[in-house]
């Protein structure tokens, strides 16, 4: 069929005919997520943020345990790879010591809101001048499916084969909810990136979160519910139906806490 | 007095926190806990911010200011946190992670008395978490045992060079006793903190921001890679092994023409130190072989004098932790005792030369 | 010389802060000095005791079970260290609130009335001074030019306009020190 087409590749690829490149701020690493898992989307996001924001220079992000555990191999930036749940603490170290330099945290559910929910709450308490991306996808991903703190009532994981038991399992725990009432929060949102649209707004979210570290504001925190068609035994398009039916009316999406 | 000189009678927690405010440290991490809440509590009160422009921040937990001090090591900054013996408990997950991403950081332990919550007493039994490991992964850390209060003030400036020199943690092994006491401090000028300038030339590889004249830079102790992780850890055992060549610190007191050993560290050591004098007035020939590194442990030197000696007694306050270690020097050559006392309990000069005398000195005289 | 001294009774009675003016009074004379307290649960409001040695030569252990001198305060430490003075030593206690006074004969004791005489002066708290006065009369190892500079360092600035107040305190106690024997 090629030998068909009216054009070439390389009458293509010109750079007039550039609509969309990948920021340099990615690693040229191949990422190691599943394929339809929402990390990749994440990653880029921020990148793309801080790129656009002039800001390599002066970020140093700390990564996680968990899927995202080798953000940095992805991640042209300087990072610290930190003890599962504790990068609000390294973050605080870093940040309090270099006050000047724009200090993320990358981390998924279980580290977040499980290991390292003293961490968590504590660093939000102190408004500590740092921004958290929480990507919550109701699972442990990378030990294979296990339950997580934020894994939904009656729900399947390879440590609640028969779906979850809010009797003698606990309920799932709204973190995000939780540190917004906290007076050093300054933001607080919830997004996805399952569709354009919401990759857009969680841009935004982005986007405003760094604005607010740049201006001193205190904690903000940006929660992005994603899948985990693995975990979850599902395509990927199951899993975000799934996402939508299920952790979205949990877990609804919108502003949570906005600056007065 | 000379008036040039700025002495001071401080107790030794307060004496190793104005050390770390004059060694030029960045900040301090930490959690109260006795019996070394003194730390925190003479930083509060100085304004470091004011004075230095050293950061103090007090955590919620020991855990969380291991991990604050780790993000500051990382930055290459001078960082500091001590607590006593169940607080390091917790550290240790932070220990293991500072030594696998090779962070330098100095940290006190003013030992108490354990398992569990123990007593608030002073106590060595922290020794085997100290120089053996504690946290999981092959490691080590040095060791310093202050003796005096001067030592607390002194092994601040010494522990940053050593961090720094090896990119490796240094742990200040202190006790209740150390710790609380009070004695004469001769304090030195102010070391400038170093500027991020200073610290990026001298430290390449700290995260301050990935600038665009070098590759981005990246702390972790992570290598998923088994060829490459071997190769690491083989790199972590060189460096011990260039620490333990040099850097092994001692003090022989009376030791020359002593046929018999006291090997003590720290708080005991200065118990023992009491003892010879104790012994030599009475006619016997001790000597005292004082540990100031632990790890690196001076087994060469306790070698030498197993050859010299007719019988040698470990003084600590533990069931018998660094004897192990005396033992491993001495490889026989000479008879090896341990006398500690437990609980929080103090051993006497008199008591320890007693043990001495009963357990070399008079079974000699009926041998 | 070396005086290796106990300090011992209730917490609130000021057990510690008066080893600590000796130690610092005997810093500011030159000499090698250190002060080791008891401490924790025992500072709030249980038995208090601080060793204080003051020598001109380099201190060896600043843990001791034998002194030179005890000065004890309350019956406790009565019962705890009236048999840890070397023979040949110094005992100084206040009688207030003792109920089995010392029975060493190969020591020295002396009594000063310190509780009563701090309540007559209106000041609680120049208790610890006046026993400081009379272990210094019996002992005169500091002399008072240099008691002077230790409570002015180890007194916080704030509190310097209460020197003059201690200094008068501690020649009540150089005046009201007393043998035992005399008690009765």
């Amino acid at each position: 069929m090629l030998e068909t087409l009216p054009i070439t590749k390389e009458e293509i690829c010109k750079p007039e005919n550039l609509v969309y490149s990948r920021t340099h701020l990615m690693t040229d690493a191949a990422l190691s997520y599943c394929p339809g898992c929402g990390h990749g989307t994440i990653h880029r996001m921020i990148m793309e943020v801080i790129d656009e924001m002039n800001l390599q220079a002066d970020t140093i992000g700390v990564a996680p345990v968990g899927c995202s555990v080798l953000a940095y191999e992805f991640l042209n930036i300087d990072m610290q790879q930190a003890a599962h749940g504790r990068a609000p603490a390294v973050a605080t170290g870093i940040k309090r010591l270099m006050p000047n330099k724009f200090v993320f945290t990358y981390q998924g559910d279980g580290d977040l809101a499980a290991i390292g929910t003293a961490e968590t709450i504590h660093a939000c308490n102190r408004g500590e001048n740092i921004t958290i991306f929480y990507v919550n996808n109701g699972i442990y991903g990378m030990t294979g499916g296990q339950m997580a703190p934020t894994t939904l009532p009656q729900m399947k994981t390879a440590t609640s084969p028969f779906g979850r038991n809010v009797e003698t399992m606990g309920y799932p725990l709204k973190i995000t909810e939780l540190i917004a009432m906290l007076p050093g929060t300054y933001f607080v949102t919830r997004q996805s990136v399952h569709t354009a649209a919401n990759v857009r707004k969680t841009k935004k979210a982005i986007q405003k979160a760094i604005e607010y570290q740049k201006l001193n504001k205190g904690l903000s925190f940006v929660e992005i519910v994603s899948n985990c068609n693995s975990g979850w035994k599902m395509t990927p398009v199951e899993a975000n139906k799934w996402m939508e039916e299920n952790m979205f009316p949990f877990y609804p999406l919108g502003d949570i806490k906005v600056p007065k | 007095m000379s008036a040039t000189k700025d002495i001071r009678l401080m107790k030794g927690n307060e004496a190793f926190a104005e050390g770390i405010i004059r060694a030029g440290c960045d900040g301090y991490f930490g959690y109260p806990i006795t019996p070394q809440s003194e730390v925190l509590e003479y930083l509060s009160i100085q304004k470091t911010k004011e004075r230095t422009g050293m950061v103090v921040l007090q955590a919620e937990s020991e855990i969380a200011s291991i991990h604050m001090v780790y993000g500051g090591a990382g930055c290459g900054k001078r960082v500091v946190t001590s607590s006593s013996s169940p607080g390091i408990s917790l550290m240790q997950e932070g220990f293991s992670y500072l030594a696998g991403a090779e962070l330098p950081c100095l940290l006190m332990n003013v030992v108490r008395g354990g398992p569990g919550l123990g007593t608030i007493q002073p106590s060595q039994s922290d020794y085997f978490q100290a120089v053996k490991g504690g946290g999981h992964g092959d490691y080590k850390m040095i060791v310093l045992a202050p003796a005096s209060v001067q030592e607390m003030y002194d092994f601040t400036k010494l522990g940053f060079d050593l961090a720094f020199k090896y990119r490796t943690q240094v742990m200040i092994l202190s006790d209740g006793a150390i710790g609380q006491m009070m004695e004469k401090v001769e304090l030195d000028e102010q070391i400038p903190r170093l500027t991020d300038e200073e610290i990026i030339k001298k430290y390449p590889w700290v995260t301050t921001g990935k600038t665009s004249d070098r590759e981005r830079n990246y702390i972790t102790s992570l290598d998923l890679n088994p060829a490459r992780h071997e190769i690491l850890n083989r790199k972590f055992q060189a460096k011990f092994k260039k620490i333990e060549q040099n850097e092994v610190r001692f003090e022989r007191i009376d030791c020359d023409d002593a046929e018999y050993l006291f090997v003590a560290y720290g708080s005991s050591a200065r118990v023992c130190e009491k003892a010879v004098q104790l012994g030599r007035a009475k006619g016997i020939k001790i000597g005292l072989l004082r540990l100031i590194t632990l790890f690196p442990f001076p087994y060469d030197e306790v070698a030498r004098l197993a050859k010299q000696v007719e019988g040698i007694l470990t003084i600590e306050m533990s069931a018998g932790q660094m004897i192990e270690d005396v033992r491993l020097g001495v490889n026989g050559a000479v008879q090896v005792e341990h006398f500690g006392r437990l609980g929080g309990i103090m051993p006497a000069p008199e008591e320890v030369l007693n043990v001495m005398e009963e357990k070399f000195i008079k079974t000699k005289v009926y041998a | 010389m070396t005086e290796e001294i106990i300090i011992a009774g209730f917490g609130g009675q000021g057990i510690l802060s008066m080893g600590k003016i000796l130690a610092y009074a005997g810093m500011m004379q030159d000499k090698e000095v250190s002060w080791f307290p008891s401490y924790g649960p025992e500072m709030r409001g249980g038995t208090a005791n601080v060793i204080v040695i003051i020598s001109d030569e380099r201190i060896s252990s600043p843990i001791l079970n034998q002194f030179d001198t005890a000065i004890i305060l309350n019956q406790q430490s009565m019962d705890k260290f009236e048999d840890t003075i070397k023979k040949g030593g110094l005992l100084i206690y206040d009688p207030n609130g003792i109920t089995r006074h010392p029975v060493r004969t190969d020591i020295d004791i002396y009594t000063i009335d310190a509780a009563y005489e701090s309540s007559r002066m209106k000041s609680s708290k120049v208790f610890n001074m006046i026993v400081l006065g009379g272990f210094l009369k019996l002992k005169p190892l500091i002399d008072p030019e240099h008691m002077h500079l230790g409570l002015e360092k180890s007194l916080p600035s704030r509190h310097h306009n209460l020197i003059v107040e201690n200094e008068k305190a501690i020649e009540k106690g150089k005046e009201i020190i007393m043998p035992k024997y005399l008690l009765n």
